[in-house]
């Protein structure tokens, strides 16, 4: 039997306890799988899994809560960092991190985003920017690149008429209130590292009380880009990389000290 | 029942006065109601309230036409002196009011509140030399009750015009 | 407790801490503001949460997370804040977590004005949101009352999971009147929250709380539980006083400050000889539908009277079933009705149904 064959072998890849074993909605080549799992793995490996909360977002991560295996509510569009802030000054001795779209942190929820920065709230926002809405079926985003073409920019994001992509992790970055703010990319295995590096960082932010932080990820929509997973993690890299630099925009000293212990 | 309208511009303490009366009738076992009724500005509008005292449950905290009234300025003194009920009693801060009533059915009393309040350091205190004359006029509470809601309710940083506060009121209550 | 003079604003935060009250989320508008006032001060010095909100959406969205991870909490705001606040309102009642809103209603619709008014009536009995629900909805009639009903809208949000609004209207917001308040309970400690509650997932599955439900079978299944709840809200949880309504052949229906003013009404129409009652509804909702059918078949007609077009109007109309006469007399832009201008309107259904 297969079981008892692999019974004897040494386990050395399996699902972190943070993440419930269970097929997601998402589409083939989608990185939001593993960006579920890069946060769960640092929730394990900091040991909170059992005091985190969650807060998932309305968009593609809608139904977060059925992947992460912790206590998770779902908020209204845009509201996630409100959710978040009722929860923390409720639950101090918490964990907790939203999971947030563009359409959902960058547009509706701009409002939120900014203030929960800036009031520094002790809480940590996973930002996934993939130029586009997913879930409504590829809409132009607040952060879809100029003359990029979507289902409600059929000729291209014209900047004169929609304005320009939102650059949130610089403008976040600019508030007093958050001590931690970076830019990473899951487009490859190297990027992928830097970003779980980073996720950690911003939770270990939030567990030593030093303010607010978020990971802007950028991230693929093959099927609304209308592309392969494969032309997706291309395209990206050539489109998104130039007009969103990857890259801390905040890092306040203590956050500093803590990234230079080992 | 008394229905008690004080009226004038924001700054002059009618709301103040009608808190103190209030204040006063509560701790005398009356029902009472205090309700203000002022325009956006808090300073040099008009600032009114409707105090009710009552020896039965108040339905009403408005009404049209009060029992007695204060009047501190003269766009009050307009608004309310012909809307005094029939025997009511009408005080009237003279130096800022140079009217008088022509009404028999009313007494009315005319009191240089503005000025005895400025003689006695502090013009500010004018509400209280009103409220003395309406309450002694009215008869409905001793002067003392209201002292004795100026002592327990005065605010901290107000405490340092509490005896002035008194004086102003028993000032006003040689007028009725 | 001795009866202090209590303005009706910081009575009701008062009271609101007095009932265990863990933690504020506001936004200034006028008239309710002193609400927020008192709290901003009250609150931080007994240790407790209030945080000023950037805007009535965040307030209400902080509510919600707060009250998911299992606290006693609280926003208040007045008309235009209350219709920014509604997507929250809906998603917290599909998520059954208790929560309570003040609302202290001013003259619309639009920025309309500061004064008071009862304008809100059917977005608080009808439509406090998107999706079939209806918040507890408690109207006070004086200070004492707005004080009590603070504390009972905790107490029946907690029992049954749900939203207690208090609808007040801007006048009892800003009067002043004797009341006494209740001892202080203490704060709910956070162990003791309850095992529904997002507390993190220690030695147990993970709660969630959501309301999204994409398989419409299961949305239905939720939607029935919700409205079976509402039926036990309905059946337990009417409030209502009457006033001389045991002889009357004319029966008043008004609530809050315009069922105060209306006890006045009662009190000069029986002096002229008008066999006068009134039945102030203290729950909007559930509505005492059957109290009022009940009246409505001893008496000869039913007058109304609200600071508004006629919304309560609509509850009593469907009550009585058409078998009696139902007038009304309103007052908009926020002007309180006064008894002087009501009397005549109750002489007037007098008249209009003497055979």
């Amino acid at each position: 039997m297969a079981v008892e064959m692999i019974a004897d072998m040494e386990l050395v890849f399996k699902y972190p306890e943070s993440l419930t074993p269970r097929v997601t909605h998402y589409c083939p080549g989608c990185t939001h799988g593993v960006i579920h799992r890069l946060i769960a793995e640092v929730i394990d490996e900091l040991g909170v899994r059992e005091r985190t909360i969650g807060v998932a977002p309305v968009g593609c991560a809608v139904l977060a809560y059925d992947y992460f295996n912790m206590d998770f509510c779902e908020a209204a569009h845009g509201r996630a960092p409100a959710m978040a802030t009722g929860i923390k000054r409720v639950s101090p001795d918490k964990v907790v991190f939203t999971y947030q779209g563009d359409g959902d942190l960058a547009a509706i929820g701009t409002s939120e985003i900014i203030h929960t920065a800036n009031r520094g709230e002790l809480i940590t926002t996973i930002f996934v920017n993939n130029a586009i809405y997913g879930m409504t079926g590829g809409q132009m985003a607040p952060t879809t690149l100029p003359g990029q073409v979507t289902t409600s920019s059929p000729r291209g994001r014209d900047v004169e008429t929609a304005g320009w992509p939102m650059k949130m992790a610089e403008l976040i970055g600019m508030l007093s209130g958050a001590a931690y703010v970076t830019r990473q990319a899951v487009l490859d295995v190297p990027g992928i590292r830097r970003t779980k590096k980073a996720i950690k960082l911003a939770f270990q932010v939030q567990l030593a009380g030093l303010g607010f932080s978020m990971v802007e990820i950028l991230s693929t929509c093959s099927t609304n880009w209308g592309v392969s997973p494969l032309e997706a993690l291309d395209w990206a890299k050539q489109n998104m990389l130039p007009y969103y630099p990857l890259g801390d925009t905040k890092v306040v000293d203590e956050v500093r000290a803590l990234m230079a212990k080992p | 029942m008394e229905e008690i309208i004080i009226s004038g511009f924001g700054g002059q303490g009618t709301l103040f006065a009608g808190q103190v009366l209030a204040y006063a009738a509560m701790d005398a076992d009356f029902h009472v109601t205090w309700i203000p009724s002022y325009g956006p500005e808090m300073r040099g509008g008009k600032a009114r309230c409707t105090v009710i005292i009552s020896d039965q449950e108040i339905g009403s905290p408005l009404v049209r036409r009060p029992s007695a009234a204060i009047v501190m300025n003269i766009p009050s003194f307009e608004t309310f002196e012909p809307m005094v009920k029939p025997g009511g009693v009408l005080v009237v801060n003279q130096s800022l009011v140079p009217h008088r009533s022509q009404r028999e059915d009313i007494r009315a009393l005319y009191v240089p509140a503005t000025e005895l309040a400025t003689d006695m350091g502090n013009m500010r205190v004018a509400n209280m030399v009103c409220l003395g004359a309406l309450v002694q006029a009215l008869g409905i509470l001793p002067l003392e009750a209201l002292e004795q809601a100026l002592d327990r309710h005065l605010a901290e940083r107000h405490r340092k015009w509490l005896s002035l506060n008194k004086e102003a009121l028993r000032k006003g209550a040689e007028f009725a | 407790m001795a009866k202090e003079l209590w303005e009706g604003n910081a009575a009701i935060a008062e009271a609101a801490i007095r009932a265990g009250l863990e933690a504020f989320f506001g936004y200034p508008i006028t008239p309710q503001t002193e609400i927020l006032e008192h709290l901003s001060h009250r609150l931080p010095e007994l240790g407790r949460v209030f945080l000023q909100a950037e805007s009535e959406i965040a307030s209400i969205n902080m509510v919600y997370g707060a009250a998911c991870a299992g606290a006693r909490v609280m926003t208040s705001s007045s008309s235009p804040g209350i219709s920014l606040m509604q997507e929250g309102f809906s998603y917290i009642a599909c998520s059954e977590v208790p929560a309570v809103i003040i609302n202290v209603m001013r003259g619309g619709p639009g920025l309309g004005n500061v004064a008071p008014s009862q304008g809100d009536y059917f977005q608080a009995v009808k439509m406090a949101g998107h999706g079939d629900f209806h918040p507890i909805v408690l109207a006070p009639g004086n200070i004492q009352e707005a004080i009590d009903l603070t504390v009972l809208a905790f107490d029946l949000a907690d029992k049954y999971r749900t939203l207690a609004m208090i609808a007040a209207d801007g006048s009892l917001g800003q009067m002043m009147e004797p009341a006494e308040m209740p001892p202080l309970r203490p704060v709910r400690p956070p162990e003791e929250r309850a095992a529904w509650a997002l507390t993190g997932a220690k030695g147990r599955k993970p709660n969630i709380i959501t309301s999204l439900y994409l398989v419409e079978e299961e949305l239905e299944k939720v939607n029935l539980r919700l409205q079976a709840k509402l039926r036990e809200i309905a059946a337990n949880e009417v409030r209502w006083k009457e006033y001389s309504t045991e002889d009357a052949d004319l029966l008043m229906v008004a609530f809050g400050t315009v069922g105060r003013v209306c006890q006045t009404v009662v009190r000069e129409a029986r002096a002229k000889g008008l066999k006068a009652g009134l039945l102030r509804p203290i729950t909007l909702w559930p509505f005492p539908s059957a109290r009022i059918a009940e009246l409505a078949g001893r008496v000869r007609g039913i007058l109304v009277v609200e600071m508004n077009a006629g919304q309560m109007l609509e509850d009593v109309r469907l009550a009585v079933e058409g078998r009696r006469p139902v007038h009304f007399y309103g007052r908009m832009g926020g002007i309180i009705p006064l008894p002087d201008e009501i009397l005549p309107q109750l002489e007037e259904l007098d008249a209009a149904t003497r055979s």
